[in-house]
């Protein structure tokens, strides 16, 4: 792995005068990879756990049989079923509603002129710093009030108007060219089709990117569905894995992996597929 | 002036829908809770009455709410530098041309995409003892065994771990973006210059990269306030309310004890912190970073 049987950029990018050569790059290659080795290491004792039999979960050795029984036993032992299709649902939910408010919202910040708009906006990005998870007490008491406990709904409504959503659509429309806007309404478009037609289609990448964070952000959350669901019916695949796992049948640990595995499939079939967007759209999201 | 009238309207039918959940959701309950502090909680036979301050002297009288919030500092102290000091030297790393770049780029953004609560379980059995992986290579250098997350003196630097392990990957991201939008030139010039690589990195880059992480930095602080996933499947607080960290008491306090008034005090204390960062963000470090 030195230096010199390195393929060389192509010439076409201008060489880094500060791109380490030599033993600094196999130093810095070296120590890299064992942060990543170090990084993967949860995931890969999980993948291991998984696809052994259970008392090779502690021994590891090269030789052990493969089987795919933990998949098996771990499917069978909660209603996994259920909860892939009430995590599906919580997600979509979640992404339509968040979408189609924040679209609104952005348009009126972005390119109406009105009365009272600074002030709606600074109310809307007052939910940046009040971060939902803390006001778990006050909502739960509210949900309860119109007797939406333990529904899907329930765990959708405190999320479903998004500041980081608004906020993000609203800097892109900004970008959006004035004249565009300008022709539209001279062809006779009514507002709506002007938002449908001329923003909507040039915000598509913005739409992509929030559209992963939050999919994955609502796939994985788990404290809010945990207090507002208790059956089988409305619970989240992340709720469902903790009853699961901490049930009375001891610790399986096999099982559990195999469990795990499951549950952040999904997500994690969809990074290595995507894995290109999945970053650049974190970054996306960040940085504007 | 009705061209004006008819603008307000539209706009304002525009944000209703998200108004109105903002409202619902955010607003509101940040008000009711600040009310609902200065009640006691209603219970059967007894609606909620004004009992002024007598929540907040609870407070300050409550061993265990000084023991969250000093956990608390310690984990956002042992959290924030870290993954952040962490997430640069990573980006730092991916943005070279190493080997292997893009699967190590991926291992090290992984976490971020994992459910915090699937990976909790495959934590807990590394830090379990006797068996746990960690207890392995412990006992395999001869050390000796130690009840990870069972042991006052080390449960919170466990959890403080496995946070600092899911952020640092995701904190990266933004490092790595902010990197390559430094144009080459500078690079080259400062070569010209006979600059060392540590120099253009303590002298141009760094500086560079400030506005990320302020950001990255504040996302870290509301992190260490929120993260608490972990804690539901590692410890749940415990032992002894070695690992209760300000959120987790709150959903104790609201949720086990039932005790919604205290609660309704303690995350008046959470948003106050939250609103500090917010302040110390617009007031003090935006203006530093921008006039650098």
């Amino acid at each position: 792995m030195s230096a010199a049987s390195q393929p060389q950029p192509a010439a076409t990018s201008r060489p880094d005068p500060y791109a380490p050569k030599g033993l600094a790059l196999t130093l810095e290659s070296t120590g890299a990879i064992l942060l990543a080795l170090l990084w993967i290491l949860p995931l890969a004792y999980a993948v291991w756990a998984a696809i052994h039999p259970a008392e090779y979960t502690t021994r590891f050795e090269l030789s052990a049989p493969l089987t795919l029984d933990n998949f098996t036993r771990a499917w069978a032992a909660a209603p996994f079923a259920r909860y892939f299709l009430n995590t599906f649902i919580l997600v979509t939910m979640i992404l339509v509603f968040q979408l189609v408010l924040g679209t609104l919202a952005a348009y009126a910040l972005a390119r109406q002129d009105f009365w009272g708009r600074d002030i709606a906006f600074a109310l809307i990005l007052a939910q940046l710093m009040i971060m939902p998870d803390a006001l778990i007490v006050e909502n739960y008491r509210t949900l309860a009030r119109v007797n939406l406990i333990d529904t899907i709904p329930a765990i959708a409504l405190p999320y479903i108007a998004s500041a980081f959503g608004i906020f993000l659509l609203r800097q892109t429309f900004k970008t959006v060219p004035k004249e565009l806007d300008d022709a539209a309404r001279v062809e006779g478009a009514s507002p709506l089709q002007v938002l449908m037609k001329v923003y909507v289609p040039l915000a598509k990448p913005t739409y992509i990117a929030y559209g992963l964070v939050s999919v994955s952000y609502h796939w994985n959350n788990f404290l809010w569905p945990l207090l507002v669901t208790n059956s089988v019916e409305s619970r989240p695949l992340t709720v469902g894995l903790q009853v699961f796992s901490s049930s009375d049948q001891g610790i399986d640990w096999a099982v559990i992996c195999a469990a795990t595995l499951m549950t952040s499939a999904p997500l994690l079939v969809g990074f290595l597929l995507f894995q290109r967007q999945f970053v650049q759209s974190f970054m996306r999201a960040g940085i504007k | 002036m009705t061209n004006r009238a008819t603008a307000t309207i539209h706009g304002w039918l525009l944000l209703l829908p998200a108004m109105a959940c903002l409202a619902l959701f955010t607003h509101w309950p940040a008000i009711a809770s600040f009310v609902d502090s200065f009640m006691s909680t209603p219970r059967a036979r007894r609606p909620a009455r004004f009992v002024g301050l007598d929540n907040y002297q609870q407070m300050a009288a409550d061993p265990i709410f000084w023991k969250a919030m000093a956990n608390n500092l310690w984990f956002a102290m042992g959290t924030i530098p870290t993954s952040i000091a962490l997430a640069l030297l990573m980006a730092v790393w991916v943005n070279d041309r190493i080997a292997g770049r893009t699967l190590v780029r991926m291992a090290y953004f992984t976490p971020t995409i994992l459910p915090m609560i699937a990976v909790a379980n495959i934590w807990l059995f590394f830090f379990t003892p006797q068996y746990g992986l960690l207890e392995q290579i412990v006992g395999a250098f001869g050390g000796r065994s130690t009840n990870w997350l069972g042991s006052q003196d080390t449960a919170l630097y466990a959890v403080t771990v496995v946070a600092i392990w899911k952020e640092a990957g995701f904190f990266m991201i933004f490092y790595l973006a902010a990197l390559q939008a430094i144009p080459p030139s500078l690079g080259e010039a400062a070569a010209i210059e006979g600059a060392s690589r540590w120099t253009f990195f303590r002298r141009v880059q760094f500086p560079l990269l400030m506005p990320t992480t302020l950001f990255v930095l504040i996302n870290a602080v509301i992190n260490a306030f929120r993260m608490i996933d972990h804690i539901f499947v590692m410890t749940r607080g415990g032992p002894d309310n070695a690992t209760t960290l300000l959120l987790f008491y709150i959903y104790q306090v609201g949720f086990g004890f039932w005790d919604t008034a205290y609660a309704a005090a303690l995350t008046c204390v959470l948003l106050l912190l939250l609103a500090l960062v917010a302040f110390v963000q617009y007031g003090w470090l935006e203006r530093r970073t921008h006039y650098q």
